[in-house]
Parts: C-alpha cells; structure tokens; sequence
C-alpha cells in the first residue's frame, strides 16, 4: 500500500518538475520564468520528498526528508525574491504584455 | 558495497517515468543557461538545476536505501541558496546607477 501511495506522489512530483523546466524554456520574460522554476519546481520537491517519507523505514529519515522539504521552502522564495529585485534594478528586457503597478519605478534605484 | 538499484512494481515503474521528466527538465534548463538572454536567466535556470539535483539525490536515497544521499541533498540546497543570494547581489551591483 505504501509502494502504491509512494509512487503515485513521485508521479507527482515528476510531472511538476517537467512543468518547471518546459516553464523554464517556453516562457517570455525572466519574472515568468522565474515564475515557473520557483513554484513548479517547489512543488516537485515537495511531493517527492513527501514520497520519501512514506518510504521511510525509520522516523529519523522522515525528519531527514521533511529537513530537506522545510529548508527549501524558506530558501526558494527569498531566492526568487532577490533575483527578481536585481533584474528590475538592471532593466532586463520585458514581454510587452508585462504590466508594472504603479509607483513600482521608485523600486529601481537602490534608495527603496 | 554494491546498491541494489533495480525496483519493480508499481514503484518501479514510478521511478523510471519520474527520472525521464527529471532528465527531461535537467536538459531544458542547461538550455536555458547556455542561451539566456540575461545574466538573471541564467541565475534563475542555475537554480533550477541545483533544485532537480536535490531531487535526484533525494530519490536516490528512495532507491538505494543509503541515507547519506539525503545529506549531501541537505547540503547542495545550502550551498545553492548561497549562491543564488550571492548572485543576486552581483547583479545588482553592476547596473550603471548605484547610488553609494
């Protein structure tokens, strides 16, 4: 039955990673790419690590497992954060249909 | 030490469609790193790919049943968030208006 539940979540997992990395080529400007790469692949890992988990023979390789997902899903944002920052702060080219809020130029000088 | 690699079943079938996706995806953001059109793409697909190793190493562990895999895996996400920030940081560095 754990086999079964494993396989399926790894299935999951799989299929989201592939997500990231068809996002990763397929999209058009560097915010929808880092869109795709951070949350897709997120997701992945998420799954998969999940899929170890219940693979698990000992609660310490649980914790090990639920250790790599937590770790990721606090890095991974503030990651996307700062690379998003520095590319608006360097004017990477744009899709046309990117839209800006209002007030969002002030964010590119290094004084916000 | 040999490790027993080959899974049947349901869970090995799982395992031979989820490392094909991963290989799949491993090579769409090489892709993306060899041809990004800014130095943040490729920052970005860099990522990904420590992302997808940490992956591997993780169902690797699943496969063979050696639990140091899952601390290398600890260790390269640390080591990848490091250098995402430190690259972040450089990017921002080199626009044309730093105002120190």
């Amino acid at each position: 039955m754990s086999d079964w539940i494993a396989a399926v979540l790894m299935l999951a997992g799989g299929f989201f990673c592939l997500v990231a990395g068809v996002g990763i080529v397929r999209m058009k400007d560097i915010y929808a790419r880092m869109h795709a790469a951070t949350k897709a692949g997120t997701l992945g890992l998420a799954l998969i690590c999940l899929a170890a988990m219940v693979e698990a023979e000992t609660w310490g390789q649980v914790v090990e497992a639920l250790f790599v997902f937590v770790f990721m899903i606090a890095s991974a944002p503030v990651g996307a954060h700062l690379i998003g920052r520095a590319a608006f702060r360097t004017r990477a080219p744009e899709d046309p249909r990117t839209q800006h809020d209002t007030g969002s130029e002030d964010f590119r000088s290094h004084k916000a | 030490m040999i490790i027993e690699t080959v899974q049947t079943g349901v869970f090995g079938f799982a395992l031979g469609v989820t490392t094909l996706c991963l290989i799949v995806a491993l090579f769409a953001a090489a892709w993306r790193l060899l041809r990004g059109p800014t130095l943040a793409d490729r920052v970005v697909a860099l990522d990904l790919v420590s992302m997808l190793l940490i992956v591997f190493l993780v169902i690797f562990k699943m496969v063979s049943g050696v639990n140091a895999y899952i601390y290398a895996g600890i260790a390269l996400a640390l080591i990848s968030f490091l250098a995402t920030v430190a690259f972040a940081h450089y990017i921002d560095r080199s626009t044309g208006d730093s105002d120190e």
